[in-house]
């Protein structure tokens, strides 16, 4: 039987695309992220505008470089490699084309709604249900299209590169779906499904995993199709990898609880987090020697090869991240680096070195390719690479330097036994570390545009190759097989199987994860000191979710006694079971604001009204920024019953007469404050429409004020239930 | 007052981490084993695929 030699042609316009968006997004997101670097030195570069203030940018920053820089990059590593490695062209060009402007929509979509201040408060999955389903969409649209290929391919084995890839599309989608279970309250927003610690379970869940299947498996199937085209010779060890991926995708999957070390999350849930977090390290560092390896007998060649000294820094840098997640998971290294600018360091040695180096090394190769020449500028490309290595360093060093500072800043105790530190000295004693850290991300971006003009330069000069031609044997529908086969050779031919075994593996993990804590709820945490929150402070919660506040302020008091002595009790699990969604935070540039409302720490309403409009005024130094439209813009009144409503639903228990009245009880909360506020008016910063019992900030004051009070109130309770 | 204390009223809560502990070592050590009994063969032809 004479084998059929078939021709087709690679589609290198839909990774032309994905590589113009990746450039493209990538500076924008950067540029973003120097802004906010620069706005914690100098908080008048927040313009007192709602769309460029902190709160609101650093939501844009994170989403635009994680789904915008990353998304595109991880796109266009797939699409390119995921034809030569199936010998097939994608199976539809149309449905590449609706990924790629979908994708390119969302994007905009969610800078747009984010800057408006559409926001679901929950940190990488901020966007809105309407956003929310069109990713579902534009998800099985790439799906359908991968899968498609790899059904009609040429190549009878799929190279571990794909199966990352399976992994990546399975488990987002789990995850996507999962964490964004939302009620709609209107067009633009929701409620988060969960409440309080079951919301953060599943939230970090989430976050920890959109690390893990976003920002670290499809770029381990890059790393594995890239470097060895580059290097020019095959990984160090085919075993190695198939171990590398099982054992990653099983273990990333239980991880998340390490984000919430200390929280009012169960022990059993925290330790498991823990364990399979250290364990991480071995099949990490497994997928890290083999691509480093990859370049054995060839290490000359890094000394003259850009691609490969971009690739070989980004395989370290993941090595280095890989080797401080599992640490930062111990429970004694994260009550150091839990809250602190540490924990930006580490993801940013992640996304700068890891994701940003590869995406670099892999463009530097690709577009010379596509377009049929040689990289314009070597010496620019090589410049570029030493920036963006400075850059790094400049970044990651000041802010482990603060992060380790300001950690112990907040512990440190006089010999009389009290706290040393004001809050806010140990926030102004940051300043010159956030002030080197936009010096390195400066260089980081500088370099991202030197690369851009590069390249550009380099498609100038060579020609674009839209349709690669190339050939290659149809593929025969039986296999030969002698004897019995291995289980996973037949894994290796079979995608759907693939897929379904991925599913079941990473389902498995967030299942027995999540459902204890889940069956909690029927089993109390309900406190009987916490109450639902009223018309007014839930209108106030919405705003602070709305201004992004948990991008500074957490509201977690850990059981430590800096934490306990400097905010009161520490947090109990059953008084978030009407946060939706919780807003534990996951840093502390400010305060802990979980007891701001509690006798021990409760402020006059005065002081929160001035402190909204000018935020130095109340504590000089301050780097926090003033929110002059709160004292302009107008209470939504119409949204109180439908928001009650929807509460309801969630399970919160209002009265029917509550809900009915909800806009009655909310103007005479908001009348009360008012009145209080009134008896102070000449020391007020009124805005311009002078003090207005229907302002937005007489929402948030009923809301600050309430925070950690059910609580700390009813010392009587408290000390019985301590006994 | 330790969450600690509502999970104890659910019966057999402690079996969730150990499942997912014992289910690790079992799917790990027999990926292990298989691996290492794939013939080299078999491994070259797959690892060098995106070289062909």
């Amino acid at each position: 039987m004479s084998i059929q030699i078939e021709r087709f042609e690679y589609d290198n316009k839909i990774v032309k695309q994905f590589a113009v968006a990746t450039a493209l997004w990538g500076a924008v997101g950067m540029l973003v992220g120097l802004i906010i670097a620069l706005q914690l030195v100098y908080p008048i570069l927040n313009f007192n505008l709602p769309y460029t203030t902190f709160g609101r940018l650093r939501p844009i920053h994170t989403n635009a470089v994680i789904f915008a820089f990353v998304g595109n990059g991880i796109f266009m590593g797939v699409y390119y490699s995921l034809q030569r490695l199936l010998k097939a062209r994608m199976w539809s060009d149309k449905l590449s084309a609706i990924h790629f402007w979908g994708w390119q929509l969302i994007i905009v979509a969610a800078a747009l709604t984010l800057a408006f201040g559409y926001t679901t408060g929950k940190e990488y999955a901020e966007l809105e249900w309407p956003i929310d389903i069109l990713i579902t969409l534009i998800w099985v649209v790439f799906g359908l299209n991968m899968f498609m290929t790899i059904i009609k391919r040429r190549e009878r084995h799929l190279y571990v590169a794909i199966w990352f890839y399976i992994a990546t599309w399975v488990t987002v989608a789990m995850l996507h779906i999962v964490n964004s279970i939302e009620i709609p309250v209107s067009l633009f927003k929701s409620y988060s499904w969960y409440a309080g610690v079951q919301d953060a379970l599943v939230q970090w869940w989430y976050g920890h995993n959109a690390v893990a299947f976003f920002l670290t498996t499809p770029y381990l199937g890059m790393m594995y199709y890239f470097i060895p085209k580059a290097a020019n010779r095959p990984v160090y060890s085919y075993r190695l990898s198939i171990i590398h991926f099982w054992a990653l995708i099983f273990l990333y999957i239980w991880a998340g609880p390490h984000h919430l070390l200390y929280t009012a999350l169960p022990d059993w849930a925290q330790s498991l987090g823990v364990v399979f977090s250290i364990m991480l390290i071995a099949p990490s560092w497994g997928g890290m020697i083999n691509g480093l390896l990859t370049l054995r007998g060839a290490w000359d060649r890094v000394r003259e090869d850009v691609v490969l000294k971009f690739m070989v820094v980004a395989v370290t840098a993941y090595g280095m991240a890989t080797f401080e997640g599992p640490m930062l998971s111990l429970k004694n290294v994260n009550a150091i680096s839990h809250f602190t600018d540490w924990t930006i360091a580490h993801v940013h040695v992640g996304a700068l070195g890891w994701n940003g180096f590869l995406t670099f090394g892999v463009l530097y190769w690709l577009i010379p390719r596509m377009w049929r020449t040689e990289i314009y500028s070597r010496k620019a490309a090589n410049w570029h690479f030493w920036i963006g290595t400075l850059g790094i360093l400049l970044y990651a060093v000041p802010m482990y330097w603060a992060g380790w500072m300001q950690s112990s800043m907040w512990k440190q105790f006089t010999p009389e036994g009290q706290l040393q530190y004001q809050i806010l000295e140990t926030v102004t004693a940051m300043k010159p570390f956030y002030a080197i850290r936009s010096v390195g991300g400066l260089l980081f971006l500088v370099g991202m545009f030197m690369m851009i003009w590069n390249l550009v330069k380099t498609a100038k000069t060579g020609n674009f190759l839209a349709n690669e031609a190339a050939e290659a044997p149809a593929l025969t529908r039986k296999v030969a097989i002698e004897g019995k086969e291995h289980w996973h050779r037949i894994i290796e031919r079979k995608p759907i199987q693939m897929l379904v075994l991925a599913l079941v593996v990473v389902a498995l993990g967030g299942l027995i994860e999540m459902i204890p804590t889940f069956m909690v709820k029927s089993n109390i945490p309900t406190l009987e000191a916490v109450k639902p929150y009223t018309a007014l402070e839930l209108q106030g919660r919405d705003i602070y979710v709305r201004e992004g506040c948990y991008t500074c302020h957490s509201q977690m008091v850990r059981p430590f006694r800096s934490e306990t002595e400097r905010y009161g009790e520490y947090s109990k699990a059953g008084e978030f079971v009407y946060d939706h969604p919780f807003q534990w935070g996951s840093k502390r540039t400010g305060p802990d604001l979980a007891r701001e409302g509690s006798d021990k720490l409760r402020r006059m309403d005065s002081w929160h009204y001035n402190h909204m409009a000018d935020p130095t005024s109340m504590s000089p130094g301050s780097i926090m920024p003033s929110y002059p439209w709160l004292f302009e813009d107008k209470i939504d009144y119409a949204s109180t019953v439908p928001k009650l409503k929807a509460m309801v639903t969630l399970g919160v228990p209002y009265s029917n007469e509550y809900v009915v009245n909800g806009e009655a009880e909310l103007k005479a909360q908001a009348l009360l404050i008012y009145e209080t506020l009134k008896l102070d008016e000449d020391k007020l910063l009124t805005g311009e429409e002078g003090l207005r019992e229907d302002h937005e900030i007489i929402a948030m004051i009923a809301y600050l004020q309430r925070l950690g009070k059910d609580i700390t109130s009813q010392p009587a309770q408290a000390a019985a239930t301590s006994k | 007052m330790k969450f600690i204390n509502y999970l104890t009223s659910i019966s057999g809560v402690e079996v969730f981490p150990m499942i997912s502990m014992l289910l690790f070592v079992a799917v790990f050590s027999y990926v292990l084993w298989s691996t290492f009994r794939e013939s080299k063969e078999h491994i070259n032809e797959q690892k060098n695929i995106p070289l062909n």
